[in-house]
């Protein structure tokens, strides 16, 4: 990354990359009239009985630089146009959208054009690949639109492409690649100009299961590397709890909750989640801290208080007495022994109990 | 008797759903009392003379308004006209010098040749290469052997005449075609436009373009080429609007992320992977313009068609039959080898690697022949020209055949004829130009809305009254006639070998080529064995017109056979149905939309080829704008011509509501 885009403010919170602000995104005849008159409560029966189709209704959010922002919901819920909404690809009905600070939507087309030359990247669910180009041609064709030199941009190009593992298969074109290595090439495509966010929509929906865990850990390893500004999304909950660091979830057009995947576990801020997340296995998602007991005094060893359970299970389960938990700072803040693993690991715990809604100084049902 | 035929006891109040039942009786009942009584009204049974409004003689005054008067500022209508044709002049006469005449310096006698034609040999070959890189050596063979069969028989003059005009056409017809379709595909507005402007212009016939480019460009081959590019750009329009409207939504969306710009986006995402389509449209174009060369030899093309005119009109037959070949088999050589380009399997990767005389082979030969034929030929003459001594003609043959046939057939040929005409052609006639004209208007506009509502109702009504307003009704009546009968017979004939084909693979294949083959040849090329065998009348006329339009009727009918869904037929089975039964109970009810569909397509052929007949005899519209082409009457021409566009529209917008909501009756939509 030769341009890190802003200056980190020695804060634990790093500035927010992305912001959106009320979105609304109506289809149908007259939506942006209709939105102004009626004022931004209006429910969903009357937007139906005006005729018009709510994708994303009152979307506030705000993605960090440097993390993976998931958005999850059912197919139909408004998740491919809220990211489009984001990236102007759809002009919003009303909303504030701030991309690094600056209005997006009052850009004018010139620097809307720059802006998406130069930083911002997308990976669609289809590939979007131009067929009549070669893979060198088709990850050096956003290059080529800026203008770029055809030796400098190849050049470049070969790089991505050895990067996401196809080099040698330059000169192949797109119908000759499987579905997965398609993939790889709308990937290199869109990280080829470096962007400074990257939108991927569904990008691995569209392959095996086999080849998606594949893409998913070959996604996470450019990730390590490249640590970019990431929205991401999907309707499958195991891939958004792998890779996320925040999740949105979304329902009709709107946004329900937003947190970790934790959060989201522990405390659903409605059924809707609850039922959404019921069939994830407790131990991926919760944090040692969120299950541990009191500080205990004879200890077998030590864990992490942000590790997952699940990294944790096999080890505090073959001891008889418990692990200590510290926090970042080394110091003890409670203690995991078997009978605090257990439940989670057997699917016992119920989530939304009162108990969960203080983590810090409850470790949970025994 | 139309109330009584009404039950009794609130007849009233079944109105709104009988209200067409009573529209059709009171109809009925008008025009009978109409017919009886038209000696005390003459202005129902005939259209009143007085009654006609002058149009056609409004469009000529225009016309000549146009050309003598109309000033644009800085230039006048005709300098317009005249520097068009200045323009396009220069490609085609090098075209011409290329292929038929050679490049020479000098005028007339004095001309001293330069450079000399293509050698026909490179020719060939180089066509045959053509052939090789888009699909193999089949098709190769077959360019070639077409090409051959000009050489050897005498037609390579007249050939390479048609070859030149097209090649200058087709670019011009597909790149004017492109650019509107990009206009009509970037703004809704222009979409909007461009719409009924195409519909018209594909329903007008022929020879009704060829009247106004006359008038306005004279006769010669540059308005020749002028109907040609007309003629073959609206089909272009409306592929490429399709062909940009059906890349994935998903690639445009990755061109504006790379931050393409409009143009940007349209030249090097749309346009190139709308590429497969877009050819499809090329190829639509190169067959149009095809048909229109050989026809516009009526307004000076030139060419084979110039040929077939001449021996048409001194009944040559031999001739005739010889350049009507000719035709045949540059058509299907175009037509397959733009085919063969359009399917050409996309790049496969290595082949960019190689060095450049590697990865274009054909290329390389290419310039090759054409060089070495080209030098060859200064010190061979047979190899520039096809030596004379060795050409071969077969119009004797084929003169003598035709005697042959009518010497010994005439009596069945003539016993035929008669039984048709006096048994199916002239009862129809009487029938529709008998009809009070205001009883046809009044039917076509209730069918109208019965089939789409008062819209439709009001679109069918007006569209019919035009053509009595405007003094053609017992010409229109004409029209329909040899329409409504050719279309039948086609019927009778499309749709029982559709039937058979869509249950047999082999037989479908075979059928499939001739249909393909019929659908290729021009227009014209169809008069030549109906005229020798039948000569001039309503009754070659009629066996032309059922010979060009009966392709979509059985093509439309095995698709809609082969595409009713296999568990229908399995259920049908199951429930005990015969053969016989599951194809008249279950399949042809299905498949009965998408026959319909070809039945309208037939029409629109059987219309534009029945102008066309006016060359034969006719007494219908496309006599009408014949002779006002041969009197360059441009009103009369254009009139006639917007009557028969009306027609195939009211058949169109019918047949197509009818399928529509049969489709949506049985959920098919
Ligand atoms: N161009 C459009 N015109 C009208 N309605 C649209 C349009 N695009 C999307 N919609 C509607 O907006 C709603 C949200 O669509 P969207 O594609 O954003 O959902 P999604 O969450 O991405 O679903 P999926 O998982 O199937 O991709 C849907 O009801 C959809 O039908
Ligand atoms: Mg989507």
């Amino acid at each position: 990354m030769s341009a890190e885009p802003q200056v980190r403010i020695a804060m634990s919170e790093p500035e927010p990359m992305l912001e959106c602000e009320a979105v609304w995104k109506l289809f149908g005849d007259g939506a942006g009239r209709f939105l102004d008159r009626r004022s931004a409560t209006v429910s969903l029966e009357e937007l139906h009985a005006a005729g018009l189709i709510p994708a994303v209704r009152d979307a506030t959010l705000w993605v960090r630089e440097g993390e993976i922002f998931v958005i999850m919901g059912l197919s139909g819920s408004g998740k491919s146009t809220l990211v489009r909404c984001m990236s102007r690809l759809i002009e919003p009905t009303a909303g504030q959208i701030l991309f690094n600070g600056e209005d997006l939507l009052a850009m004018p087309e010139k620097k809307l054009i720059e802006l998406r030359r130069h930083k911002m990247g997308m990976v669609f669910q289809h590939f979007a690949l131009l067929p009549h180009l070669n893979v060198l041609g088709n990850v050096a064709f956003p290059l080529e639109v800026q203008g770029m030199a055809r030796a400098e941009r190849e050049r470049r190009a070969l790089e991505v492409i050895e990067l996401v593992g196809l080099g040698g298969r330059e000169r192949y074109y797109p119908r000759e690649l499987s579905g997965g290595q398609q993939q790889r090439v709308g990937i290199a495509r869109s990280l080829a100009v470096e962007p400074w966010i990257w939108f991927l929509d569904e990008p691995f929906s569209a392959l095996d299961p086999l080849i998606r865990r594949e893409m998913q850990d070959e996604f996470m390893r450019l990730q390590s590397m490249l640590r970019k500004t990431i929205v991401f999304i999907t309707h499958d909950f195991d891939e958004a709890i792998r890779l996320a660091d925040r999740i949105a979830i979304m329902k009709d057009g709107a946004i329900i909750q937003i947190g970790t995947p934790e959060d989201l576990v522990t405390r659903p801020a409605n059924g809707y989640v609850a039922d959404f997340t019921r069939e994830i296995p407790r131990a991926k998602v919760l944090s040692v801290r969120a299950v541990m007991s009191a500080p205990a005094e004879s200890t077998a060893g030590e864990v992490r208080a942000d590790a997952r359970v699940q990294e944790v299970a096999i080890a505090v389960t073959a001891e008889d007495t418990p692990f200590a938990v510290l926090d970042e700072h080394g110091a003890v803040v409670g203690s995991l022994g078997r009978e605090d693993v257990l439940p989670v690991l057997v699917g016992l715990e119920k989530p939304p109990s009162d108990s969960a809604r203080h983590v810090s100084m409850s470790p949970g049902p025994r | 008797m139309t109330i009584a035929a009404v039950p009794r006891g609130g007849w009233l109040a079944r109105i709104p759903a009988r209200r067409h039942a009573v529209a059709w009786l009171v109809l009925l009942a008008a025009a009978t009392g109409a017919h009886l009584g038209r000696e005390a009204l003459p202005g129902v049974a005939v259209y009143p003379e007085s009654w006609i409004v002058p149009l056609r003689f409004w469009i000529s005054d225009l016309m000549k308004w146009l050309v003598n008067d109309f000033d644009l500022g800085l230039f006048t209508f005709q300098e317009m006209t005249r520097s068009i044709a200045w323009l396009l002049e220069w490609p085609l006469r090098a075209a011409q010098s290329l292929f038929a005449e050679g490049f020479s310096r000098g005028i007339g006698r004095d001309a001293v040749e330069v450079v000399p034609r293509v050698p026909w040999i490179a020719l060939i070959v180089l066509c045959a290469l053509m052939g090789l890189s888009a699909r193999g050596f089949g098709l190769a063979a077959l360019v070639a052997g077409a090409l051959l069969y000009l050489a050897v028989f005498g037609q390579w003059d007249s050939a390479m005449v048609t070859l030149a005009s097209i090649v200058i056409a087709v670019p011009l017809g597909a790149g004017a075609g492109l650019l509107l379709g990009i206009a009509g595909f970037r703004s809704a507005r222009v979409e909007r436009l461009l719409a009924p402007v195409l519909d018209l212009m594909q329903t007008v016939p022929i020879f009704a373009y060829l009247v106004p480019v006359l008038f306005l460009f004279g006769f010669g081959p540059v308005a020749a080429l002028i109907a040609t590019v007309i003629y073959a750009t609206p089909p272009m329009v409306r592929v490429t609007m399709l062909a940009l409207h059906q890349v994935p939504a998903e690639i445009v969306e990755f061109g504006r992320m790379a931050g393409c710009s409009r143009r940007q986006l349209l030249w090097k995402v749309l346009v190139p992977s709308a590429r497969p389509s877009l050819m499809v449209g090329i190829n639509q174009v190169i067959m149009l313009s095809l048909n229109m060369v050989i026809i516009a030899s009526m307004i000076g093309a030139g060419g084979l068609g110039y040929d077939v005119l001449t021996s048409l009109k001194r009944l040559r037959i031999g001739d005739g039959v010889e350049a009507g070949l000719a035709i045949t088999l540059l058509a299907i050589a175009l037509d397959r080898l733009s085919q063969a380009f359009a399917d050409r399997p996309p790049p496969a990767h290595g082949a960019a690697a190689a060095p450049f005389f590697r990865r274009h082979p054909f290329l390389i030969a290419a310039v090759a022949v054409l060089a070495g034929g080209w030098l060859v030929g200064f010190v061979a003459p047979g190899v520039q020209d096809y030596p004379e001594s060795l050409e071969v003609s077969t119009a004797h043959l084929w003169s003598d055949l035709i005697k042959w046939i009518n010497v010994n057939f005439y009596d069945h040929l003539e016993a035929i004829k008669t039984w048709l005409l006096f048994n199916l052609l002239i009862p129809v006639k009487r029938f529709l130009t008998t009809v009070p004209w205001p009883a046809v208007i009044a039917a076509v506009a209730i069918a109208g809305h019965r089939l789409g509502g008062w819209r439709l109702a009001m679109l069918t009504g007006t569209l019919a009254l035009f053509m009595a307003v405007t003094g053609n009704w017992e010409k229109s009546m004409i029209t329909v006639y040899l329409c409504g009968v050719s279309v039948l017979i086609a019927s009778c004939i499309g749709i029982p070998v559709g039937i058979w084909t869509a249950g047999n693979d082999r037989v479908h294949r075979v059928v499939q080529v001739v249909i393909d083959t019929l659908q290729t040849l021009p227009s014209f090329v169809y008069l030549i064995p109906v005229v020798m065998l039948f000569r001039v009348g309503d009754f070659s006329a009629l066996i032309a017109v059922v010979a060009y339009a009966v392709a979509p009727a059985v093509r439309y009918t095995a698709h809609g056979l082969r595409q009713v869904p296999a568990q229908l037929i399995e259920a049908a089975t199951a429930a005990g149905c015969t053969r016989r039964q599951t194809l008249w109970k279950v399949r042809l009810p299905i498949a009965l939309p998408e026959i319909m569909l070809g039945i309208n397509q037939t029409i629109m052929l059987a219309l534009s080829m029945l102008v066309i007949t006016a060359l034969v005899g006719t007494r219908d519209l496309g006599q009408e704008v014949y002779i006002a082409l041969t009197k360059a009457d441009t009103g009369r021409g254009i009139v006639a011509g917007l009557c028969v566009a009306f027609i195939a529209i009211i058949a169109d917008r019918l047949i197509r509501a009818w399928v529509q909501r049969r489709k949506r009756e049985m959920g098919l939509d």
